[in-house]
């Protein structure tokens, strides 16, 4: 087992560690995943009903689809 | 107090969420296809093991790495929009838009992560064989992936396999096979993967003419183009066939979106399909919807006014009865709460079953005027025509390819090579006006009959959407910028490097 993973370690290791044009790339994924998940997730993207329990979303959507019908 | 929903609320929330859905497209085909071009080249590679083409392979694959690295979690950011931007929506569609989209994101974590690492660490590490199958594997995956996702659209387009609960407010899937494999997410699947093999194919002709106008790499671009250009026929011409299939699904679960395709007011028998202007096929369109060049096609007054019997034989409903219906069903839904609440089982139980009756219309209850029940005509119009136009194109420029290289004189066609390469972005246009006619063509929809857009939208500050907006041109522009010109010098490079 220990073998196997240590296999699977060496893979990667030795993969990335030759990359050449697919250190650029990783950057960039990296700067994307940053920006993404720290940036635009954590500042402008909260879910409007992440406050609430499942009792208030509920209470919530149906007010506002029936407010919206009038 | 509630306040009143701004129209420019939902006009600029769907405007984030159409580009971030574009942008998200223009990555998406070419992984699909060039996998696919990548994968047979690799197979010719392990048949006849002659090193030229692994080295073809390689470069393609770089290709491909760029692309996917680029393109990699930009589909995230729809998923954030539906969390902020569309909560009433996504707290409506319950678990059965969810299920799909976890589903995929397994998929595409497991099978791409493992496979993908084999496919680009993995020459000289594991064998030929596992090697190729883990190229095919990864295509595949990618492939599954788009499965998913297009199985959660096609639900958005031909709800079915659920049950609206009013108590949750909330539909909940009660037939997982019926979403899973309707008939709509198969067409849609099928029409969608095999036109981004096209313009995976596009894009190895394309760029495969640019080495030969610049006379370099001559051998590598004659057995790229042969493989992507038999590749590109083959998927065209099932495109073609899958796009005839969408055509007649679309004219019975969606025949409004079929009639604004065509600019359609009244409907009737034998009609004909506008070329363009009063340049017309006769009877054509009857054909590509009814299969029957006699068929019966509504035109967009025929379904207002509800003067036409349904491809099941029943009187269609008129747009007031429609509207009537959703009236029927939002106030059953509103009463239904309130006895639920003081628990008046019997008043509550009494309105369940009103609100049963009457759901399948429980949408058209937002409607404030018939006339926002059709699509914006002109845009669906022309972007179904750049559809199939192009469609038509792609299928005489790989003969045309074929032709030449059997001749052996394609080398020698300098037209046919600048047509080449300016044909890679004819692919995107044509994707991407594919998902503009079935998009723009289901509005006012987010969920067909269900949900309009404007019930759909948070609640939220129009300026707030608006400077998302801009913050997303910006990074998805540098994105951009950034792909292709690592792209361009990918290519450059050449496949010796």
């Amino acid at each position: 087992m220990n073998r196997i993973i240590k296999n699977i370690f060496t893979f990667y290791y030795s993969g990335f560690k030759s990359m050449t044009w697919g250190r650029v790339l990783w950057v960039i994924i990296i700067i994307k995943l940053f920006v993404l998940f720290f940036i635009l997730k954590l500042f402008f993207f909260k879910p409007y009903l992440q406050d609430k329990t499942p009792e208030e979303k509920q209470e919530a959507v149906g007010n506002e689809l029936i407010y919206r019908s009038e | 107090m509630i306040e009143t929903i701004e129209a420019s609320l939902i006009d600029w929330s769907r405007a984030q969420f159409a580009m971030t859905a574009m942008y998200h497209w223009l990555f998406v085909p070419l992984t699909l296809g060039l996998a696919m071009v990548i994968g047979i080249m690799e197979s010719l590679y392990v048949y006849t093991g002659k090193e030229f083409w692994k080295t073809t392979v390689k470069f393609w694959m770089k290709l491909f790495g760029i692309n996917f690295a680029i393109g990699v979690a930009t589909g995230l950011i729809l998923e954030f929009e539906f969390g902020t931007n569309w909560s009433n929506y996504s707290w409506f569609v319950g678990d059965i838009f969810g299920a799909p989209l976890a589903i995929e994101g397994i998929f595409a974590f497991f099978m791409e992560a493992t496979f993908i690492a084999i496919m680009f660490f993995g020459w000289n590490k594991v064998s030929k064989r596992w090697h190729l199958a883990s190229t095919w594997l990864t295509g595949f995956g990618a492939t599954f992936s788009a499965w998913w996702i297009l199985v959660a659209n096609a639900w958005m387009q031909y709800p079915v396999g659920m049950k609206f609960n009013p108590e949750t407010v909330r539909n909940e899937m009660d037939s997982f096979l019926e979403v899973a494999l309707s008939p709509v997410a198969v067409t849609k699947f099928m029409h969608t993967v095999l036109s981004s093999w096209i313009v995976g194919a596009l894009f190895v002709v394309g760029i495969s003419c640019w080495y030969l106008l610049k006379k370099r790499n001559v051998d590598f671009a004659k057995a790229s183009i042969r493989v992507a250009a038999i590749f590109g026929l083959v998927a065209s011409l099932i495109t073609a066939v899958s796009g005839d299939s969408s055509g007649v699904q679309i004219a019975k679960s969606q025949p409004m979106k079929l009639a604004a395709a065509e600019g359609l007011y009244e409907g009737g028998t034998g009609v004909p399909f506008t070329i363009v202007g009063d340049l017309k096929v006769p009877k054509v369109l009857s054909f590509l919807a009814t299969h029957d060049f006699n068929g019966y096609v509504p035109g967009i007054n025929n379904i207002l006014r509800g003067d036409y019997t349904t491809p099941k034989g029943e009187k269609a409903l008129s747009a007031k009865e429609k509207i009537e219906k959703g009236k029927i069903a939002i106030a059953a839904l509103d009463t239904f709460r309130i006895a639920n609440k003081a628990g008046d089982k019997a008043v509550a139980e009494k309105y369940e079953k009103v609100l049963e009756n009457n759901v399948k219309y429980f949408g058209y209850g937002f409607i404030k005027n018939e006339a926002d029940l059709v699509p914006p005509i002109d845009i669906v119009f022309w972007s179904f025509r750049v559809m199939v136009y192009l469609g038509a194109y792609f299928i005489l420029f790989f003969i045309v390819v074929l032709w030449y290289l059997y001749k052996d004189t394609f080398t020698k066609r300098k037209w046919l090579q600048i047509i080449g390469l300016w044909s890679i972005p004819l692919g995107y246009i044509a994707s991407q006006a594919g998902w503009v006619v079935a998009e723009v063509g289901r509005q006012p929809w987010a969920i067909q009959d269900l949900l309009p857009v404007g019930a759909s939208v948070s609640r939220l500050q129009t300026s707030s959407v608006q400077i998302t907006f801009y913050i997303f041109l910006i990074i998805f522009a540098i994105l951009l910028i950034a792909e292709i010109g690592i792209l361009v010098k990918a290519i450059k490079k050449g496949p010796e490097h």
